[in-house]
Parts: C-alpha cells; structure tokens; sequence
C-alpha cells in the first residue's frame, strides 16, 4: 500500500508530469538545437605564385571524403594525397572512407562545417542538382582555369576530353569535377561469340538475325537489369540519338514538349520492345536485378547486356574462369542514319565536389588539380580500372580485356560520342520516373506510345515544377 | 471489508514528515527522464510538423515557410495515392488473416486434441510452438533478402518457381516480383509468414491460463470442437487479441523494411507496390524534399493514431472475468 494514494492519485500525477514536459520541451529546443539550424566557419586562403596559382594555405590541413564503393579508396591514399602533403609539407590530409556519403556528410551541410573535398557517389549519393541549387557547391571555374599541374602553359581545360567539365557545369558555372570516363554500350562474352564464329551486328536487321541464330543455339540473346530497366534507357537514347541526331537528346535534356514522342524515339523503343515480342528476352529478367540478371549473363544463359565500363570490375567474383568481356557500341536502326556507326555514349562519371563552406576550398581545388595531372590521374586508372577524362593519361597502361575494347571503341568513335544530362539534372525524373515506364516497356505492360506518354508526364512534372531549378544546353 | 476501510483511510493519512517534499521527491526521479523523452521523442515530432509547413531541402541552414503547400502536394500526387491505397491493403488483409491463422495454430496447440487426459495441444505441439517462433528470431532484413530468391524468376534459380516446376505446375511459374499483379502480394504474404509465429505463442500462452475443468464442462455437454472455440476459448483470449490487433495494425502500417528489401526504392514494377514509409524515404533521402517527406510523416502519424483509436474501440467488448 503506498503512502502517496490518497491525493497523489494516478491522474493528478500525470497531469504534474505533463505540466514538467511542457517545461522542458521548449528548453530542449534551445538545448540541442533544431535539426534545420547551422552555422557558417571562416575560410583560409594562402598566397597566390607560380607555383601555388590556385592560392592554397600551404600550412592548413585538408579533410579527404573518399566515397568507399566499388573504387574503394586506395588510389586516393596511395597517389593523390602522398603527392598533395609531397607539395605541401606543412599541410595534413585528414582522410576519410565513408559507404554512406549522405549518411556522414548530410548534417555536416546543414551545420555549415562540411569538409574540403568530397567523393559524392554510391547509393548515399546527395543529388549534385540538388547541392547546386542550394548553393553548398564551390565554383570550380578557377580550377579549371588553372594552368596544369604537368605544363604550366596549357590550362587544365585543356588536358581534359571534350565534354568533361560540361558534365559537371550547372547553368554558366562549373560545380562538379568527374574523374573517371564511362563508355556505355553492349557487353558479350567474347570466348562464346568466338567459339560459335557469331559477327558483331552493326545494323538492327543485322542483329535481330544473329538473335535468331543465339536462341536457336539455346540461349537467350538479350537479358538487362530486370528491375532498373533504366539501364535499358541507354542503348534506348543512343539508337535513338545515332537515327536522328544529337538533338533527339538535347531536346529531352531542355524538357521540351514531345521531345519523347520523336520518332527516331519512337523507332528506337520500338526496336528494343520488339526483342521482347520476338521471344530474345532472358525469360523473367523483368523480375531480376542488376545483380541477378548481370549474374545469369555471366553465367552464359544470354548473350547480350547493355551497362557502363565498370561491368568488367564490377562482376570480379562471379566472372567464370574462360569469360573474355567483348564491348560493342549499339548497332544502327536504319542505313539513313544521322551519325556514324561507331558512335557511342561516353560519360564523365564519378563526381568530386568542393562544398562552398568548406573551411579549405583552396586545397580542395588543389586537390582536384592533382588529381588532373598525368600521374595523378595514370595512378587512378591503374588502381581503379577506369579510364579518366585526362586525355591520354591511359596510354601505355595495362587493362583488362573488356575495358581494352570499350577504350578502343572509343577510339575508333573518334569526334561521335554523345551524352545526355537530364539525370544529373533532374535525378527524379530518370528514376523512380522513367526507369519504371522503361520497365513496363521491356515488360510487355505498355505499347511505345504509352511509354512515350508516360516519359513525357516525367519531363512535365519536372517543368511544371517551380521549386527544381532547372538547366539547358 | 470494514478492516480494510480503515486501513485505506490510515495509509490514505500520512504524517506529516512524509507528505513534506514529496513533490519534490517525485520530480527529482522524473525531471532526467522526461527531459529525455522531451528531447528525444517530442520535439522531433514537433519539429517535423515544423519542417513539414516549409521548403526545407534537408542540405541547407535556412528554409522558407510554405504553409499547406506540402500537403496540397501530397493529396495531388498520384504516387502518394498508391502509397496510400497499399497501406489500407495492408491494414485490413494482414491483421485478419495474421490473426485468425494466430488463433487457430495456437488453439491447435493448446487445446486441440480430446486425449486421454482431457483437452491437450496435438501431437508435438512444443516442436511447432518452436518452429512457429523461428521467424520471430530473424531479422527483417534477413527475411527480406531471403524471400527475394524465394521469388526470384527461374533463370536466377528462384525457389518457388523451382518448386512449382517440380510438381508440373510449370505455367504457374512467374517473375513474381517484376509483375505488377503480384509483387504488393508477396510482400503480404511475407509478413504474415513472419507475424503468425509471434501470435501464435501470444495466444497459447493465454489459452494455457484458461482452466481445462471449463473446457471438460463443455465437453460433457456435448460441445463441438468449433463451438468450444467460439464459446470458450475466443471469449477468454479476447484481451490478447485486442492487444494483438492493435500491435499488428501498427506493424502493418510500416512494412517499410521488406517492401523496401523486396521491391526497392521505387516501389517495385510499375511503382505499383509502394507504400508510405518508403515514399517517405524516398522524399528525404533520395529526393531531399524534407519538407515533403515531413508532410508525408505528419499524415503518416494521424493515420496510426486513428487506426490505433479505431481499433481500440472496434474490439472492445465486455471483459469476461476467469473467477
């Protein structure tokens, strides 16, 4: 029996203890601060020379976000920062690995002390379009400006492949620095189309015949990754692209009414939707994803899949003993067709950003300088198996067979590579937007002219909507 | 009776030494911890109504105050309406059959073979109240990760498929998770897989506390087994299944975990299977449109608090007394 029953009943208790939280809950707001309040820090900038043009504080440390995915992070920890603190003695690198970039740095933006040079990529990638339009993004314009790191007379611009700082400007100012240099096209196993003496279509009509020839041998022709149909996009656009032209791409990276509904689009998606009704898709490859469906294609039970240059690396531990990755750029739909038939898709990939508040953007801007140099980027290539967008930084280093033939590809592509930005630009719109039109496509669920209308939709909300900032070229 | 009256009214009287400082006693042990629930439970929640009426992106110190506009955009999206629709699936269909499936393992169990010595479970009940348990033990994740190769096409060596081939049932074999039809589906059909376990121990431990001389009386009577169910057993456990109810629906409500595992982050084939918390998490942290996805949290929590209000009242019903 307690002693506080009579007049501490059960009810007037509770009505104390509330009284003590609305106390309290107003203080804690002054306590712990709310999650949207932050801050600002000073920032150092040393003395401009000759050889410090882009004005570092030689003595301030420099905090390194390396994104820890498929790159991992050695090629930084072992090239660009031993040649970083190798310029600058009296400087310290402060690096870090991180899987989940948003995860770490997302509160550290907001508090306005994010760090100097950051890798933002991997699945916790924080959307570039979207850091630009919140101003927490260093303009890059002086870096590129700079002259290069090998020969003081050619500017970094300069040493770079055409479309590289175009990947990373948003309006009239360049905010995002890509490193690696991704050819996107088709993936076969070279041993099998060797063993079997299949050619290498150029033409569509060319490959729907040899997809007659590869079911009949019991395998399926085509397979993609299933459930992120949107890798299905890409081969899409650059039929599409390689038919009408590049403005086909430019017109649906400036959100223009119809740019969907063009029929070089059209043709294209009709053509990939026809593997489907023909019978050349890796049954149930809809229900799969990337990991499954790249597994069964490694595995020998399809012949062909569209992905970037990292699939050679990306697929290491599953590969079998006697798998040689052959590269192929998308074959021509029609003989009356806008480019050349080695035109292919080459996009400046993995993003390195200097935040605006960052406490040493100098150094970041260094660092990327760095990173730009033929060691720095010759170090990159070797650690990472990805060529770079530093010209001829890949020359005389050794790859593996499949990025062998994507480089060549690339080559032989000569001034006919294009790309499109609407993805960097409005990361929504290409997925979840038209990744799952592209999926019911592939899938048999809608007809061309439904999936045109529901890409159009996409590009509308995102013209519609006045809260995205949005970009042209 | 009258001795206990007194005695309430004496310990009702304390001195005067123990009734000083005794406020001041009780809000010195609760002063640390409602500074904690404040801190960490309330104001959140405060905040995100906050956030909710603003444009905040999640990257920036400031943000611009919107009023209704995230909500307005909310019942406009179509997305949201799917979400929605998926959630209400949800709430009714896993609930029902989770509980009735819980109700009749667990009267299985407990009091579902006439034996020799009266009502007892069927033969090796305690190795299925085991068994029942085994996906209580596992993590979501786990459960998640496995049922995507359960579900997986053929060509990636998809176990149910495997299995329908095995007995000739080939032409039912599908990509169950690429078809719109049946993704949402499957992710039911794993939750309730890993509810049931936890309600059937839940129930048989209730149904233990019921006196077997109830259940002989019925028998003597001549009582089937159903209306023994329907008459005894369910009235007796009513308690717990209100519980039950209540904790499931708010379960239900979630399924962020699996449908995010199963299907991804856009909500499967055709976004056909979304559900709140994961357009919820996808407008933070895929979009960074806190503003949105707070709008999306605040209706999310009306949402339970009705369903939980609604349900509460739906299963009362007169409390049947034991003695």
């Amino acid at each position: 029996m307690t002693n506080f029953s009579a007049d501490w009943s059960r009810r007037k208790f509770l009505r104390g203890a509330l009284a003590t939280g609305a106390l309290v809950v107003p203080g804690t707001g002054l306590l712990a601060g709310c999650a949207t309040s932050g801050g600002g820090q000073d920032q150092a900038e040393g003395e401009k020379s000759g050889t410090n043009p882009l004005a570092v504080p030689t003595d301030q440390p420099l905090e390194v976000y390396i994104f820890n995915g498929g790159f991992g992070d050695k090629y930084a920890t072992a090239i660009h920062e031993p040649m970083y603190t190798k310029a600058y003695p009296k400087a310290t690198i402060n690096h870090k690995a991180e899987v989940d970039i948003a995860g770490a740095l997302q509160s550290r933006f907001v508090g306005g002390n994010p760090p100097d040079f950051v890798n933002d990529s991997g699945d916790g990638q924080i959307p570039l379009g979207q850091l630009v339009s919140d101003k927490q993004l260093y303009d890059l314009t002086d870096l590129f400006n700079a002259p290069s790191w090998d020969d003081p007379n050619k500017k970094v611009s300069d040493t770079l492949v055409p479309g590289a700082i175009e990947q990373g400007t948003f309006g009239d100012k360049p905010y995002v620095m890509h490193m690696a240099l991704t050819i996107f096209g088709l993936w076969y196993n070279k041993t099998l189309f060797d063993d079997k003496g299949w050619t290498l279509p150029t033409t569509w009509a060319e490959m729907t015949d040899l997809c007659k020839d590869i079911k009949a041998a019991g395998i399926a022709p085509w397979t993609y990754q299933g459930i992120h149909a949107r890798y299905m996009n890409w081969p899409l656009l650059t039929m599409a692209a390689k038919l009408g032209g590049p403005d086909v791409l430019k017109a649906i990276d400036n959100l223009e009414e119809g740019a969907w509904g063009h029929e070089a689009v059209k043709e294209s998606a009709n053509a990939l939707a026809g593997l489907r009704k023909s019978g050349y898709i890796l049954e149930g490859t809809e229900g799969m994803d990337h990991i499954q469906s790249q597994k069964a294609w490694c595995d020998g039970q399809a012949a062909f899949i569209p992905s970037g240059s990292w699939l050679e690396s990306e697929q290491k531990d599953v590969t079998p003993e006697g798998f040689e990755f052959g590269f192929l750029a998308e074959p021509l739909l029609s003989d009356k067709s806008e480019m050349d038939k080695t035109t292919l898709r080459a996009s400046p990939g993995e993003p390195y950003i200097v935040p605006a508040q960052a406490k040493n953007p100098r150094g970041g801007l260094e660092y990327m300088r760095i990173m730009l140099s033929k060691e720095g980027a010759k170090g990159f290539t070797k650690e990472v198996s990805s060529l770079t967008v530093v010209q001829g930084a890949a020359d005389g280093v050794k790859l593996p067979p499949g990025l062998t033939s994507a480089q060549k590809a690339l080559g032989d592509a000569g001034d006919n590579v294009i790309n499109w930005m609407y993805p960097t630009w409005y990361g929504k719109m290409e997925n979840p937007g038209v990744n799952a039109h592209t999926g019911d496509l592939m899938a048999g669920r809608k007809t061309v002219d439904e999936w045109v209308a529901g890409c159009e939709a996409e590009a509308k909300k995102v013209r519609d909507d006045d809260t995205i900032t949005k970009y042209t070229r | 009776m009258a001795q206990q009256h007194t005695v309430r009214r004496r310990a009702s009287k304390p001195g005067p030494a123990l009734q000083h400082g005794k406020n001041r006693f009780i809000v010195a042990f609760l002063a640390v911890p409602v500074a904690i629930y404040g801190l960490f439970t309330v104001s959140p929640y405060v905040q995100a109504i906050f956030i909710s009426l603003t444009d905040w992106t999640g990257l920036t110190a400031d943000q611009e105050f919107v009023g209704f506009d995230n909500y307005v955009k909310l019942f406009g999206d179509e997305q949201f309406i799917i979400a929605l629709k998926n959630n209400a699936i949800l709430l009714l269909v896993v609930p029902a059959i989770t509980l009735v499936l819980g109700l009749f393992f667990a009267s299985m169990l407990t009091v579902g073979r006439r034996g020799k010595s009266g009502i007892e479970g069927v033969r090796g009940s305690s190795v299925y109240k085991i068994v029942y348990f085994f996906p209580q033990v596992l993590s979501v994740a786990i459960v998640g990760v496995l049922f995507k190769y359960v579900f997986a096409p053929t060509a990636s060596g998809g176990i149910l498929n495997g299995l329908l081939g095995a007995i000739g049932l080939d032409s039912l074999a599908k990509p169950w998770l690429g078809d719109p039809n049946f993704a949402f589906w499957c992710v039911v059909l794993v939750m309730i897989w890993s509810f049931v376990g936890f309600y059937v121990v839940l129930f048989s431990s209730a149904m233990q506390s019921i006196p077997k001389e109830i259940y002989e009386a019925a028998l003597l009577d001549g009582a089937g087994r159903f209306t023994t169910f329907r008459q005894i057993t369910l009235p007796l456990v009513w308690d717990t299944v209100q519980v039950g109810w209540v904790y499931l629906a708010i379960q239900a409500m979630d399924a962020f975990a699996l449908v995010h595992i199963m299907l991804g982050i856009s909500g499967g084939p055709s976004r056909a299977g979304d559900v709140l918390g994961v357009a919820l998490y996808r407008s933070a942290f895929n979009d960074y449109r806190f503003g949105y996805a707070s709008a999306l949290g605040v209706v999310l929590l009306i949402l339970t608090l009705i369903v939980s209000g609604l349900f509460l009242r739906v299963a009362r019903r007169e409390r049947v007394e034991l003695s």
